[in-house]
């Protein structure tokens, strides 16, 4: 199960609609170990393409060492289909490299209904689980 | 002094989990040699035909060698060599 503030979805959703029809991508960060999503970090899609997403390779470098720093790793990984369900592609499954991750995925076909769905990515294999949207002072386990 | 060489979590099954290993070479491919002659496979995961493989990117200090020579990129003792898998998919 995924569970995240109202406020990381609802950014994750906003950054989703601003890039469409390009495919939107990023990251929020969390303390190493804890599973809890806290720092959100949009992040440019190098590709630019409404059908296929690549962080940028030393955005990537400098994001990656700010974790390290910071004890934090990568949560969640999100990015947004913009023709297509919310569901890993082949291409997202044959290239997901973080298996400690959850891997978010937005649909923003339709202007006015918001998919968001989560999935663990490990070794090929798709699982998806539950999304809970806790309040911020909730306590989350 | 040697090279220090930062493995991501996907490939730490090859350093049996270290984070970091420690290698000898005058250009990024005898590196990648060298530390494959003690973790045997990690060079399979970095390189094909062509060599670097695309959707992995290495960084050399704080630049990606792909801008600097790529496989042939001179490394020295007191650098630090970072393989990040690269983050990329999509619907296509």
């Amino acid at each position: 199960m995924l569970t995240l503030s109202g406020a990381l979805r609802a950014a994750i959703i906003a950054h989703a609609r601003a890039d469409h029809p390009d495919e939107a991508c990023g990251v929020i960060a969390g303390p190493a170990g804890s599973d809890r999503p806290e720092r959100f970090i949009p992040m440019t899609n190098a590709e630019r393409s409404p059908t296929f997403y690549r962080f940028d390779s030393m955005e990537q470098f400098k994001v990656w060492q700010e974790m390290d720093d910071r004890d934090e790793e990568p949560v969640v990984i999100y990015h947004s289909h913009t023709a297509t369900e919310a569901y890993p592609s082949r291409t997202d499954i044959s290239y997901a490299s973080e298996p400690g991750a959850h891997y978010v995925l937005v649909s923003t076909r339709d202007p006015d209904e918001v998919e968001f769905r989560s999935f663990r990515i490990i070794d090929g294999v798709v699982t998806e689980e539950e999304v809970r949207t806790a309040s911020s002072g909730e306590a989350q386990e | 002094m040697a090279i220090e060489v930062r493995i991501p979590t996907i490939l730490r099954s090859y350093t049996g989990g270290a984070k970091s290993v420690e290698g000898s070479g005058d250009t990024l491919a005898d590196l990648i040699a060298d530390v494959d002659s003690r973790h045997s496979g990690l060079q399979e995961r970095l390189v094909d035909a062509s060599g670097l493989r695309r959707f992995v990117n290495v960084y050399l200090n704080d630049e990606d060698v792909r801008f600097i020579g790529g496989l042939d990129a001179p490394v020295k003792d007191g650098d630090t060599v970072t393989v990040l898998p690269a983050v990329a998919g999509g619907a296509r």
